[in-house]
This record gives C-alpha cells, structure tokens and sequence, in this order.
C-alpha cells in the first residue's frame, strides 16, 4: 500500500524557561522565513496543519507550531500536581521567546489566534525589532468576559464538553462541519482547568489597550485579521485596536469565526497569502 | 420554516438519535421564553415529551433561556447572521437572558444549543 505521509515533522525537546523545564512537542515543515504559529487558548498546535501542508506556504516559510506548556503532547512541569495553572502576560512571553531563542530563529514572523493573537501584540510592544513581523488572528487589545470561567473546571460538569460547547459559539455557520468538529475535538482533549488557566491571560491579565499605541509598526509590521463571526474579538474590537495601533493592518474575514486555521482553512488561505506576499515583498 | 410558536420542535427532537443520545442524561422542565410568551419544554432522556405555554407563574422551570422574538427569528434563520448564530453568541452581545439553576444546562450545553437550534429553517 502507498501511503501518502503529509509533510509534517514532529519533534520533542526540552525547554527551560526561567526555573522551569519543559518537555515540548513542537511541528514543521518548509524552509525559508521563520513563521512560528501560536495555538488557541485550550488547544494545541495542530489547529495549525493546513498551514503545515499547504506548499504554497512552506516553499517560501519554515512554519513551525508548538504546543504551549500543559498543552497537547507538551508536558506540564514536574510537581504540576501541586500547582493550578494560570497563564499570564510575563510567562506567556517568557514560553515564546524562550523557544525562539532555543531554536535560534532569526527574526520569525509570529502568527498567533486568540491568545495567541493578543500575545504577538504585546511581544511586539517589547522589542519590535526582533521580529520581522506579526499576525495576530483574533487578537484584540481590549476584551470582554461574557461567562464564569469557574464552569470550566468543577467536578459536576465534564471539562472537555464545555469547553467545546462554549467554543462553538464562534465557529462560523458556513464552515465546513468536519472542520467545524475537528476544531471542537481538540477543546475536548484539554488538561482540565487549562482552557480556565489560559483565559485568565486572555480575559482578565492581557488587556494592552492603554499601551498598544505604543507599537511601532515602522520596525515591526502588524496584521489584525477577525473573523465576522467571531463574538469574543469581534470585528468591531478589532478595528478599534487597529485605530489604537498606528500603521497596523485590520483585514475583516467574512463568513469566519474564532478559529479561521482550523474550521475553514481554505477560506482562511484567501485572507491569509496576500498578507504573506506583502511580508516577503517588504 | 420555523414556528415561533416551537411548533413541531418536538418532532423535531425526538427524530434526531445523535441529539437524543446526547441529551439522554436530561430529565427535566425548562423555561424558552419568545418575547413575552413563555414556553414550559419538559425532556425525558433526551426526547422533548411536553411543550406547553407557560400560565401561571406557579409552574416552572429549572432555568430559563429567554430573547425577544425578533432575536429569534433571526437565531432560526437557514444561515443566521453573526451575533444571533449561537445562543452564547447571543449571550456575549446581550441579546439574551439566562437565569435559574444554570448547572444542568452547563452539564449538557451543546445539547441544549442544538435543541434550541432544531427550529431553525432547513
């Protein structure tokens, strides 16, 4: 039989950030600009394999996906029995630059959803010039809590179907159901409390508002991309962080929700190459 | 088309084994209101056995899910436009109200999204 492998490599390796250390799963595929992909709070890195498979992209970028700490195949540290998780703004930015210093990546595009979105934002704020430029996908700098984070992680209600059916909000009508379930699946498979763990930073301690017109988009290009669909970074909040962010670039991805990697990749890949060709063209 | 009267939801329901199966844990009454119009929806293992507007304030429910009408013809459209697509969409804009003992309705949310979405138009 002719197996027909996709051009993924999966790797682990350990990474020590500040006094921890870290067993990480990391994705890649392709060669040329770094292009490191930043999952969704409560998933993991394989939100990104369309990016991964599609040759359009790999034959101009190294993309590369991980899965954050207490994610996916990634471990949590030692003694994490004893710890509750709690991601925030210094020790997501100490994870991300961490692994590009450990790869010795030279100044990667970093494409980041939902948190990952917000986090590229405040990455770029610290030291623009490290990088060569940032999409941050349903990322805004000023967000709204609409539900009790504490309903994410009791013993009477099971994780994995929560977290799912709170995520379906904001996967678009018009995407497609297998990738409208696929994305789903993989909030079904998180560490419990970690979604709750993860939204802590994207709800409660990741707000940049005051702050995010202090990006200088002259050493370090941004890309807001929201999906019309999508009612946590809506369009509208979106727009309003690119008023906030000089020279930043907001692109509306009709017919969209929350995930537009995963639940319609083909439709995303429309919204997505014209902002690649104006990275490589600059 | 669907009915703002919940006309036929029952049928509905109850011939869809996936929705049925995940909603076998469900035993229980509670409240959809439609503008002013409440309605008393009572589930069985997952299949809607009663549906009944509400009239006295006597009888209840476990939790209500209440939206204008106008929210709900919209939230039952074939593709709905964004905002009303999903219940916690409709939630996350203010569009609706939720209240009452929340925990069944958290233990079982999907279920209870895709019942309230089986009145949408096919």
């Amino acid at each position: 039989m002719d197996i027909e492998f996709e051009p993924i490599t999966g790797k682990y390796f350990t990474l020590d950030v500040a006094d921890k250390s870290y067993r990480i799963y990391m994705e890649e595929s392709g060669a040329g600009i770094p292009l490191l992909c930043l999952h969704t709070a409560g998933s993991d890195a394989r939100q990104f394999r369309h990016i991964l498979c599609d040759k359009d992209i790999t034959s101009q970028f190294r993309v590369i996906a991980f899965d954050m700490p207490w994610h996916g195949k990634s471990n949590p540290p030692e003694n994490f029995q004893t710890t509750e998780y709690k991601l925030t703004v210094d020790g997501y930015k100490s994870v991300v630059t961490s692994f590009i210093t450990a790869l010795g990546l030279d100044k990667p595009v970093v494409m980041g959803c939902s948190m990952g979105g917000r986090i590229v934002c405040h990455l770029a704020l610290e030291n623009p010039s490290h990088y060569r430029a940032m999409i941050a996908l349903e990322g805004a700098d000023n967000l709204s809590p609409y539900y009790d984070l504490d309903w994410l992680h009791r013993p009477d209600v099971h994780g994995g179907e929560i977290q799912a059916a709170f995520v379906s909000s904001q996967v678009a009508p018009q995407s497609p159901s297998h990738f409208r379930h696929e994305t789903l699946w993989h909030y079904m498979q998180g560490g419990p409390g970690i979604f709750k763990g993860d939204l802590h930073f994207y709800w409660l301690d990741g707000d940049f508002d005051k702050v995010s017109g202090k990006i200088d988009t002259s050493l370090c290009p941004i890309y807001l991309m929201s999906g019309e669909y999508d009612c946590s970074c809506t369009p509208e909040r979106m727009f309003a962080t690119a008023h906030r962010i000089r020279g930043s670039k907001p692109i509306l991805m009709e017919g969209m929700g929350h995930f537009p990697m995963s639940e319609n990749p083909a439709l995303f890949k429309q919204y997505l190459m014209p902002v690649l060709k104006d990275i490589v063209d600059r | 088309m669907y009915h703002l009267e919940l006309t036929g939801l029952d049928s509905l329901v109850n011939a869809d084994p996936a929705l049925v199966h995940r909603g076998r844990w469900v035993d229980l009454t509670f409240i959809l209101g439609v503008g002013d119009i409440d309605y008393l929806i009572t589930i069985q293992q997952g299949k809607i056995i009663k549906i009944s507007q509400r009239k006295l304030q006597t009888t209840t429910g476990c939790f209500s899910i209440r939206a204008e009408a106008s929210s709900w013809r919209k939230h039952w459209q074939k593709i709905p436009q964004r905002d009303y697509h999903d219940i916690f969409a409709m939630l996350a804009k203010g569009l609706i109200k939720i209240d009452g003992d929340l925990l069944p309705l958290m233990q079982n949310l999907q279920y209870f999204k895709d019942l309230i979405s089986k009145n949408r138009e096919s």
